[in-house]
């Protein structure tokens, strides 16, 4: 394992004088990301999703062999499968949960007269049984554990969308509404072991072609409140979870590009999901965030994408 | 206050230990037995309750949790600590 203090200095990230914009700033002053007026919440320009597009189909390439199913689902999934999933024990302040309002004829003329006045008109907003996708995998697992037992060879699945986060920030690498690729394994723990070592490696070499400095670290996930802490250590304690990491917004604080986790039995337990032999299925994934890849090469290699250096742009766009 | 027995009682409120929390020794390994991360955070609520203790940060990990030998050290460690 590498680990960040071989990082080479980057010149990009030590030199900004006090006072110049920020990165953030410099990605709207370019056109790149769109000011929404909600931290966290931006639009893209053609521009910015172009790299995004190339990485997808760089990674699907990279993935091509194992011969994945592909399966697409909107950022939304079902409450109760949400419910089920356990988010909500790690995560209850990241979650976004869809209301709609379920009032009648008087209540819309209430509505309409709490906007007139600048007051609260969400009171009649009801959660509806829709929830906002927290990570690309989550739809996924009751869908594949209602097909029953996993066959011998387990199952690999190639997913994609856009993820919820309820964490407003001014880093441009923490977006409320960003996209995540994933591979997802789910078969023995040998199986998926093997999976998540071989897309440690693969992800390795990706982003070191795409000219990125990078490390690969062990990490936690983000776990809510005291009994978060012992979960997150538990995670460490255990290797459940590594990511490999990027100096975007500084160099003490770098960012997790790609993340590689092994949940062990939690969602074969949480789903019923079953090996051929009986056992309880294990499950592992690779998660890309493709926005944060796209931000690094932009941190990298500037702004104006056709400045990029030769070898990146052959690397994603041939 | 029997403190080992305490353990007992709240471990059976887990599903890997009911009926059996009894029969474990002291050195058996409670995840190795099907204690899982959440089981182990519920754990540590429980017993936070129970003898009005508060784990610190050095203490929420694995090892903490894995035998009842280790809960009730750290348990016997934190109620003088209280205490004195």
């Amino acid at each position: 394992m590498e680990s960040l203090s071989s990082l080479p200095g980057d010149a990009l990230l030590d030199d900004e004088p006090a006072g110049t914009p920020t990165f953030l700033d410099r990605l709207f002053d370019y056109g790149l990301l769109v000011r929404t007026g909600v931290d966290g919440l931006y639009g893209r320009s053609g521009g910015f999703e172009s790299v995004v597009d190339a990485l997808d189909r760089m990674i699907t390439r990279l993935g091509a062999a194992e011969g994945a199913e592909v399966l697409r689902f909107p950022p939304a999934m079902s409450r109760p499968a949400f419910e089920r999933s356990g988010y909500l024990k790690g995560f209850p302040n990241l979650a976004g949960t869809v209301h709609s309002f379920c009032g009648d004829a008087r209540g819309h003329a209430e509505i309409l007269a709490c906007l007139e006045t600048g007051t609260d008109w969400t009171a009649q907003q009801e959660a509806t049984d829709i929830v906002l996708t927290p990570a690309a995998c989550y739809p996924v697992y009751p869908v594949a554990a209602a097909r029953g037992m996993l066959p011998a060879e387990g199952r690999l699945f190639d997913l994609q969308s856009y993820c919820f986060r309820r964490e407003p920030s001014l880093e441009p690498t923490r977006m409320q509404l960003f996209r995540m690729r994933e591979y997802v394994r789910m078969g023995s723990p040998e199986q998926v072991l093997a999976f998540r070592e071989s897309w440690l490696e693969r992800g390795t070499a990706m982003m070191r072609g795409l000219g990125l400095p990078l490390a690969i670290d062990a990490a936690n996930d983000p776990f809510f409140g005291r009994a978060g802490r012992m979960l997150a250590n538990n995670q460490r304690a255990q290797g459940l979870k590594f990511e490999l990491n990027v100096p975007v917004n500084s160099l003490e604080k770098p960012t997790a590009c790609l993340s590689f986790n092994y949940h062990q039995d939690h969602f074969g337990s949480t789903w019923a999901l079953r090996q051929a032999d009986g056992e309880v299925a294990h499950t592992a994934c690779v998660g890309f965030g493709l926005e944060r890849i796209t931000l690094a090469l932009l941190r990298h290699h500037g702004l104006d994408l056709a400045a990029w250096p030769d070898a990146v742009r052959a690397e994603l766009w041939g | 206050m029997n403190i080992a027995q305490d353990i007992r009682e709240i471990l059976g409120s887990n599903e890997a230990f009911s009926g059996k929390a009894d029969r474990l020794s002291e050195d058996d390994s409670l995840f190795d037995l099907g204690l899982d991360s959440f089981g182990s955070v519920q754990l540590m609520l429980a017993l936070e309750e129970r003898f009005n203790i508060e784990f610190p940060d050095e203490l929420l990990n694995r090892k903490s949790f894995s035998t009842i030998r280790a809960i009730r050290e750290a348990v016997s460690t934190l109620i003088q600590q209280e205490a004195a």
